[in-house]
Formats: structure tokens, sequence, C-alpha cells
């Protein structure tokens, strides 16, 4: 079965693509297309290629195969539409760079090459540490705040990028109850103004309540769709069942067999 | 030459050097790429000689080239090493740039007749000829040829890293997002070590290519002690190359000594003083930080300790083998005399006892204690488990967490002990 | 000439640092320490410089103890940086190695230019200068060196799983930092020994190269000390040898590019690792898929009811060309799959039990897919392409009894395969 898929109106298009670390494919055929103005949960175990799949979206990831079109075109075409939020681990802290100035970096791609932000970016970029409530902290040395501040400050620094779809890699990871409610609240709003996001998410206990769309993934796409369609036992335990091992064993040959080991 | 004019070319070419270097060091430092600078910079000497075996003279332009070739042999042996070949990374650089190194030494030997090179120039450089070192167009007489060059590689550096700012910064502290915008963090990437490699090349005949490797890495990592604005690392790391090259160039001539080794020393020196001396990375201001915390720790816990005697209305001093806490018995007697200083407790007869003051601090204390105890209990610890995270957390809870904890905790007069919390 | 009795000393005292650097340098590299080792040796030249100047001699001792001193003194500087401020190990590494060497210079010159130092032949500690070992040299290399080869003798289980998994070392009731500091200690040992002959500059090499070359050949770890302790020792008589062909030239560089010669070979003709035998297992990989895509496609075409399949045939059900086809088939039939008669081509019983395997493990990756997936079924085929050539039979039965248990039985019948031919470009 074929999907019919009106491209120019959905946001995130991914067509047979394939993503393999050192030949070693670690997401096989994936097929998602993600509908408009959706609050879209990517959800899976350790290791089940989460990330990976929003690395490849942006091509920071080679892919083996397949394509993805935003809005119908190539990702290289509308890098100006994604915002994008990285896992908090993947900077370093003790880079002198204060929180502003981290923000200000969302504004990079529209200010473009050589020229520098001007006022109207500055501007944006403290209402954009405003939104997340963190106005006072402009001035600090990231090091200097909290895990869930430096969270904050990275979703500011994608509003900041002023985009159509947000590409969120964990945002909950490891931040305190304020502001996950904090967060949570920014993207219901965000969804308020037909902004698509994909969120990787660890914690099932809140799917339910934090997104109306669903993408279950385990090296391949387990699942996709409205949440309470999908979010079901059956395909919960095709997820996190033991018996992909077959699957990561078959991955493994195909790496050891392309590496000549 | 004259006795201004001398010292004065060599050290601004020692300057000139110091600043270059120092622009793009500080980013090696931040981008965590030291090594990759002290590789290449040991590598691109083979590139050097060949260039002056086949050109015959000192020309600019076919050194740069052999660098060049050589700089790119180095990063693809290295990467084909470690990606292809599997050889930890470490090993990688190892092995490539002390062969090229061992290569170039080995060339620059059998051919010595014919370079007008020798080890001591790789070793610590020939800064000290600069001024009869001349540049010509035609007739005329333009100057030291090392400061032309030096000094277009410092324009050079100084219009990359000012019109690039944006660009190096953000493909500097998240490569990822730099891509998502459209800033190739390769492209940033191989500008910078192409640019580490002409400074390199530049700097050679001065300082030689094991130097330049602590002028790259030293004033760069010595500026990130001082500050986290990156404008400001960049300016002080710049600034401390010439301040070494002219404390270098006085201190070689009083310790009869290569100059570019002096620089390199005062250099170390700066480095030292930084990492002694700045105001919050250093180690003086850890370390004074250190003692006056576990200073205030000591002083709350004779407070406490005073306090509770009086709770309990046996005694109300206490001698000074009962107050001193015998697990850290200095830092405790100087808290005691701090205290007594401070007039927050008395002495009497060899006895201690709670001022006015003291009363009132101690209660403070007694009451965040007891809040703790309370709130880790009704987080689900234990009663005879929330003691000690209480006596730590007791310390550092000011008036706005003390409220918030209260809040938390309505209706709630006493700690799992039973004992009151006190008002406060 | 050159077997003289100096010679002889010279070649015994190159042997003893080879050896010794080499046998330590497995431990070092693995341990990723190799770096350090560099760091260490720059920071020794100061030391040598102090010592002579503090002591006016130029006994070996004195200078080593000197050199051990200040390589000590920094790589505690290494780790006190890395561990009390912000600065990262590649800075502090850096930094340690350059300001040492720098001071060193400083030092040198000043001595090379006072009326004492002029004859002092310090400077043969930073290219290294073989020739000047004499026989009371050789006596303190042979004492290291022998303590070196003890410790290691005596320490190797714990050297070993301190490398493979330090935190089970402190399990097993061992201080993995007295274990670390004590191969600290003995690759101070090693890098001084080496100083005199291989210079500070290049010392590293000798730690670093010939244990990656040996890395090559083995993958156990006491015949990659073994073998790198040999290498070691080879590299530097055979350093010794050729720089007394050419005495301007320091011996430390060519040791160095001996060492690296011997790691290229290594890295190239390795049986197991080596670039060329991994290469050839590729190709090999790629032979037998084409292999498997043509007797898939005899038995496709068999299915479709075709009698007589000539290769031309084969050719376009595969779309290749037919000189490719036909070597292809050469090389099946040379390995008794496939026999051709009258330019018509059949299966051996060994081809159809290969073909049918093939066909089989084809089907069920991709009745697994579409089980586990709920995919399309016009997608599976490029994955299951690229997986039938390689599924092991332990994964094969895995794969039947989890299908096996949703009651799908897969026989492996052509019929059902709708599959093409990925191409691997490689043929016989």
């Amino acid at each position: 079965m074929l999907h019919a898929v009106d491209e120019s109106v959905t946001p995130i298009h991914i067509h047979d693509m394939t993503v393999a670390y050192h030949k070693k494919p670690v997401l096989w055929d994936v097929d998602l297309a993600v509908p408009e103005g959706k609050l879209v949960g990517v959800v899976g175990p350790n290791g089940a290629g989460k990330s990976t799949m929003i690395k490849a979206i942006m091509d920071l990831v080679p892919k083996a195969s397949g394509w993805v079109h935003i809005y119908g075109k190539p990702y290289s075409r509308m890098r100006q539409v994604i915002g994008y939020v990285p896992q908090r681990e993947s900077v370093d802290w003790d880079f002198p760079i204060n929180a502003l100035d981290v923000v200000l970096m969302g504004r990079y791609g529209h200010i473009g090459w050589v020229r520098r932000p001007d006022k109207i970016d500055r501007e944006l970029a403290e209402e954009a540490l405003e939104k997340v409530g963190m106005t006072d902290f402009g001035h600090r040395q990231i090091n200097q705040l909290s895990g869930g501040q430096q969270q904050r400050v990275f979703l500011a620094r994608a509003l900041a990028q002023d985009a159509q779809i947000y590409l969120m890699d964990e945002p909950f990871a490891g931040v305190d109850a304020a502001t996950e409610r904090a967060i949570i609240d920014i993207l219901m709003d965000l969804r308020a103004r037909k902004k698509t996001m994909l969120v990787v998410h660890h914690d099932l206990h809140t799917v339910n309540q934090y997104f109306d769309w669903l993408v279950l993934i385990n090296m391949r796409i387990v699942a996709a769709g409205e949440t309470k369609d999908v979010f079901t036992d059956d395909n919960l335990n095709k997820t996190y069942g033991g018996r992909l091992t077959v699957l990561s064993e078959a991955a493994q040959a195909v790496a050891h067999h392309q590496r000549g080991l | 030459m004259d006795e201004f004019w001398g010292p004065f070319w060599i050290v601004l070419t020692g300057a000139l050097a110091g600043a270059s270097c120092g622009l793009l060091g500080a980013y090696l430092v931040l981008r965590k790429m030291s090594l990759l600078g002290d590789a290449l910079s040991h590598a691109v000497l083979p590139g050097i000689v060949i260039a002056f075996l086949l050109s015959g003279s000192r020309d600019v332009i076919p050194m740069f080239i052999g660098a060049a070739i050589c700089g790119v042999i180095a990063t693809v042996l290295i990467e084909t090493f470690h990606r292809r070949w599997r050889v930890q990374e470490d090993s990688s650089i190892g092995i490539t740039f002390t062969a090229l190194f061992a290569l170039g030494v080995v060339l620059i030997t059998a051919f010595a007749g014919q370079v007008d090179l020798d080890q001591e120039c790789v070793l610590y450089g020939e800064i000290a000829y600069t001024p009869w070192d001349r540049l010509f167009w035609g007739e005329w007489d333009l100057g030291p040829r090392p400061v032309w060059i030096l000094g277009t590689v410092f324009a050079l550096n100084l219009a990359l890293v000012l019109v690039f700012y944006k660009e190096f910064l953000i493909a500097s502290f998240d490569a990822e997002m730099a891509l998502s915008v459209g800033v190739s963090a390769a492209l940033v990437h191989y500008v910078l070590m192409g640019a580490v490699s002409v400074t390199t090349v530049a700097a050679f005949e001065s300082v030689g290519a094991i130097l330049v490797v602590a002028m790259l890495i030293v004033p760069g990592a010595s500026a990130y002690l001082w500050s986290d604005r990156l404008k400001v690392i960049l300016t002080l790391s710049a600034l401390m190359g010439v301040v070494s090259a002219i404390a270098g160039y006085f201190l070689a001539g009083v310790w009869n000594s290569s100059i570019a080794g002096a620089m390199v020393v005062v250099m170390g020196a700066l480095f030292a003083l930084s990492l002694i001396f700045a105001p919050h990375y250093g180690l003086l201001g850890r370390f004074v930080r250190q003692i006056r915390l576990s200073l205030r720790v000591a002083r709350d816990h004779v407070l406490l300790k005073l306090l509770r005697e009086r709770e309990s209305q046996r005694v109300s001093a206490l001698s000074w083998g009962d107050l001193v806490d015998t697990a850290a018995r200095w830092v405790s007697g100087i808290a005691i005399r701090l205290l007594i200083w401070q007039g927050l407790i008395t002495r009497k007869n060899g006895h201690f006892s709670l001022g006015e003051q003291g009363v009132i601090h101690a209660t403070r204390l007694l009451r965040n204690h007891r809040l703790w105890e309370s709130y880790l209990n009704q987080l689900g610890l234990p009663p005879d488990h929330v003691h000690d995270p209480a006596d730590a957390l007791e310390h550092f809870t000011d008036d706005h967490l003390r409220e918030e904890i209260r809040a938390a905790l309505p209706n709630i007069a006493t700690d799992p002990q039973g004992k009151r919390i006190p008002d406060g | 000439m050159i077997w003289d009795a100096t010679f002889q000393l010279v070649l015994l005292g190159s042997l003893l640092i080879g050896a010794t650097s080499g046998t330590l340098g497995a431990f070092a590299v693995l341990r990723r320490r190799s770096l350090l080792g560099d760091a260490l040796a720059h920071a020794a030249l100061p030391g040598v410089a102090l010592a002579f100047l503090w002591t006016q001699s130029k006994a070996l001792p004195i200078l080593l103890l000197g050199a051990t001193i200040s390589g000590v003194v920094g790589v505690l500087i290494i780790e006190a940086i890395v561990n009390y401020t912000r600065i990262k190990a590649d800075a502090a590494l850096g930094i340690v190695l350059s300001v040492f060497f720098g001071g060193g210079i400083v030092l040198l010159t000043h001595i090379q230019q006072s009326e004492v130092g002029n004859q002092s032949g310090l400077d043969k500690f930073l290219f290294g200068q073989a020739a000047s070992i004499v026989r009371a040299d050789l006596y303190v290399m042979c004492v290291v060196s022998a303590l070196v080869m003890v410790a290691v003798f005596l320490c190797y289980k714990e050297f070993k799983v301190l490398i493979f998994d330090a935190e089970f070392l402190a399990a097993q009731g061992f201080s993995p930092r007295v274990v670390d500091l004590l191969l600290m200690g003995l690759i101070v040992l090693t890098v001084m020994v080496g100083l005199q002959a291989v210079g500070v500059i290049l010392i590293a090499a000798m730690l670093i190269t010939p244990a990656a070359a040996a890395r090559f050949w083995t993958d156990r770890l006491h015949v990659m000390v073994l073998a790198s302790g040999i290498l070691g020792a080879l590299c530097g008589a055979l350093g010794v040898g050729l720089s007394a062909l050419a005495p301007r030239i320091p011996t430390g560089p060519v040791m160095v590019l001996v060492a690296t010669a011997a790691f290229l070979v290594s890295a190239l003709i390795a049986p197991r690792r080596g670039v060329l035998a991994r290469w050839a297992r590729i190709r090999a990989n790629a032979l037998r898929e084409n292999g498997q895509h043509f007797l898939r496609a005899y038995l496709a075409l068999q299915a479709r009811g075709k009698r007589e399949i000539a290769l031309l045939d084969l050719a376009s059900e595969l779309q290749l060309p037919l000189y490719r086809v036909r070597r292809l088939a050469t090389r099946l039939v040379r390995d008794g799959r496939v026999s051709l008669q009258n330019g018509a081509c059949s299966l051996t019983e060994l081809g159809h039990k290969e073909a049918d395997f093939v066909v089989k493990s084809h089907q069920l990756w991709e009745y697994y897919l579409v089980y586990r997936s709920i995919l399309e079924e016009d997608h599976v085929d490029r994955s299951a392409d690229e997986v039938e050539h390689i599924l092991t039979p332990e994964i094969i039965e895995q794969l039947e009894s989890i299908l096996a248990q949703e009651g799908i039985d897969v026989v492996g019948d052509i019929h059902k395969t709708h599959s093409g031919y990925r191409r691997t470009g490689e043929d016989g």
C-alpha cells in the first residue's frame, strides 16, 4: 500500500530512509509523514535510533538510502523552517559564552554569513529568553545554570529561530518538575500557533498527556499515528519487546560483512 | 644595526608571532584541538625542508606550499590510520607526527651542506637574525622580511577572527546547531587548521617548529582561566603573546640564551600566574573558597552544639575540649576564635556559651536543620536517615529556600525525632 | 670496521632500548597513555640541563635522575591542571610539553654559550646520538631494562585487567590507582633509558609505533607485548645500523623512520587485521554475493518455466553485461556449483543447496520485517536483498522459531520473492 501524501502541506516526509553508523544499520527503511500542527512524540528504547532519526532529518548524519522532504523540498533548501533543540550533553558547558549569546545563535540562520546580529536580533533573543522565564539569567555564564535552566536556554534558542518545525532531542531529560511544566506549556503554545514539533521522549507515563501524535520506533518504525490509536500495549510490546535482538544481530552481521571483518 | 632598531625588530617579530598564535590558539584550546595543533606544527617540517631544497632559497611561497602539502598528508594519514585501519586516535596522531618530524630532521642533516637550515633553527628558530634578514623591492630596503611575513599573517588571522566571529563561535560551541543554520562545522575546522598551518610556517623561521606549539596553546589556555567571554579571551590571549615576546627578549639577554625559548618560558610563567591567581578558575580562589566553606561549616557546627546543649538544659556552657570538633580540630579552633571575635559566643572561666546574637544565629540554623529533616522524611527517607543530609544542607539554606520548605510542610511543628522546629 | 667493540656496545644498547620501550609501549598504547609519554619526554629536557648545571657532571645516571624528576613533575602538573581547573587534558598536555621544552631550550642555549658548556654534548638529548653510549651507560640501561621487564612479568595480569576494565580490577581488591601509578612509573623509566639514544622529541614514537604495529598481528595481549618488544628491538638495532652508515644523521629520527616503516608494512600485510587481508575478504564477500545472486536468478528463471537456461537469459535477469555473467559462471563451475553444457547452464547438487538456503533466508527476513513492522511489502526487498547473504544459521533458526510461534511457516519458495539483485561491483 502506498500512502498518497500531499507534500506541500506535509512538514516532514521521510521515505524509505536507512541510516548506518560505521556501516552498521541503526535505522531501517523508515517511512513517515508527519502532519502539520501536531505535537509528535518519538518514543522507543535506548539505541532505537530516535536521535538518529532527528539528526538524519537535518542531514547531520548521512543516509544510506531514502530521502526526507520538508514541505516537499529537500532539507538543504528549507533549513530556515526548522528549529533544533539538541541533547544537553552535546555541547561543552564550560565554553565561554553567556545564556543570551547562546539564544542569539538561534538568529544566525536568518542573519546569514559574516553579518553581525543587529538590535532586532538581540530583542528577539531577549524575548525568547523571557518566554522561557530566564530573563534574569541572560548574562550568566552557561555553566552557572542548573540543568533545567540550561535546557530552557536551548529551548529559547530554538524559539529565537522562529521556525515552522521544531525537532527536540530529549528536552525533558534531567530537568526539574517546574522546568518540565514550563517547557510543555511552551510546546502547547507553539502547537496553538500551528507549529509542528517532533520530540524525542523517554517517559512513557506522560506520553498520553503530552502528545497528540506518536511515533514508536525501534530500529524501524513500529507504529505511527494518533496517540490514542498507537499507544497500545501491543505496539509497546513490539517496540520494547526483546525479540528485536534478531534485527540488531543482523545489523551487526551487515556491518562486519561490509567492513571485511 | 643600531641599538634601538635591532631589538625593536626582534621584539616586533616576536610580538606579531605571539599575537597571531594567541588569536588562533584560543580557538584550539576551546575546541579541544590542542594536540592537533601540536601534531601539525611538527608534521610540516619535511614540507618546509623539501621546499628549501627544491627552491634553494628562503622564499615564502614554496615554503607555504611544501608545508601545506605536508599538512594535508598528515591529516589524511591520521584519518586513515584511525578510521580505516582502526588504530587508536592518540596513537595515530603520535605515529604520524613523529614520523614526519623524523623525516624532516633526517633530510636537514643529510643535506646539511645544501640547505640554509639546521637543527637549531628547527628547535628554536633564528629570531635574533631578524634585523639582518631584509626584504628588498628592487633597490628599496623595506625592512626585515620576518616582520612583513608575520605582519601579513597577523592581519589575516585578525581579519578571519573578526569577520567570521559569529561562524567560529557557533561551530565551536555546537557543531550540530551550526550545521542546522547552514554553517559547515567541517569548513570552519579546515579554515582554522589552514590558518594554524600558515601561522606555524610563518613563525617557523623565527621560533622553530616546537616552541610554536607553546605560542599556540599556552596563551589561549591562560586567557581561558580569566574570563567567560570569548571576546575577552581572544584579546587577552593575543596580548599575552605580545607581553611574552617583550619580556622574553630582555630575559634572554639576561640569561644569555635563546630568545624564542625565553618567550615560551615567560608564557609558562604567565600561565602559572593565571593558574594560581585567576579570580574564579584559579587555584588560589578555589582554595580560599574551600577554606571559607569549611570554616563556615565548622562555625555552624559550634553554634549548633551550644544551642543543643542549651535546649537540653544540661549546661549552657561547654569547655574547649567539648566544643572542638575532634575530626577537624584545626578548622574548628579557628572557627571558635572567629565566633568569639564576632561576639557570637562568649568565654567565661574557660567555658563557652552563646551570646545574644549567637542564639539568633544558631536558632536559624537549627530551624534549617530540622526543617530539612522533616522535608526529607516527607520525601520518604526513614527518620534515622535524615540527620546526615540535613547536616550538609543546613549551611546552604537562605531565607528564601527556608520559607519554601516551610511552605511545603504545613502543620508540622516537630522534626521526625519529635524535636520542636524553632521559629526564626 | 663497523663491527668493532664500540659498535657492538652501541648496538646492544639500542636493542635494549627498543625492546624495553616496545614491551611497555604495548601497555601504554592500550591504556591510551602514548601522548602522555610524549609530554613526559619533552618535560625531561630541563631536568637534564639543570642536573648538568648543578653538578657540572656529564655522567648518565645523574643526568637521567634530573630528567626523571622534571619529567615526573611535568606529569604531576598535567594531572593537577586537569583535576583542579577547567582546562581539558589535551591542552594541559600541550602546555606542559611545550613550556618545559622551552625551559629546556633556554637552559641548553645558556649552557652552550657559557664557557663550561661548550663541549657538554647535552644536545644529544634532543635528537639522540646512540654513538655516545659508553660501557657505563650500557650498565645503567641493563639495570633499568631488567627492572622494567621483571615488573612487567610480575604485574602482567594486573596491567591486563587495568587496561580492559579498571573497575573490575578495583572489585578484585587491587587499587587501580596503584597499578596505574606503577605502569606510569615504568613508562617514566622506559622513556628515560631511551633519551640518550633517541632524544626527547622522538622517544615517544618508540613507545607508540612498534606497539601499534604489533596490534595488527594479533588479538592476544601477551602476543602483542612480545611482538611489540621484538619489533622495538629490531627497529632499535636496524636504526643504529643505518645511522652508522651516515654518522652525521642523529640516531633518533632514523629509528623512528624504521619503526614507521615496520608499522606501515604490518598494517598492509598482517594476516587478519591487515589492510590487504581485509580488502581480500571484502572482495571475497562480494564474489560470494554475486554468485548467490546468480544462483537465485537461476531458480527464478526456472520457476518461470524456462527449460534451457543460457548465460544470456541469466544476464538479462541479473541485468548484468554478459561478460560479467560469464566470468561468474566460470567461477561457480570451478567451485562445483554450476555445470555448463553446450551453452546451457544447470545447478549441481551443491549449487541447489546454496540457492535454496539463500532464497529461504531472503524470504524469512522479508516475512520477519513485514510481520514485525507492519511495513509495506514493497519496501522490505532492498533490506532482505542485503541481508540474505549474511544471515548466519543461528539467526535463521531464531527467525524460524519466532515466525513459527505466529503460525507462519516459511519454506523458501522462489515464487514468493519479488526481488532485485543488489549491485556490489565486484566479480570473478
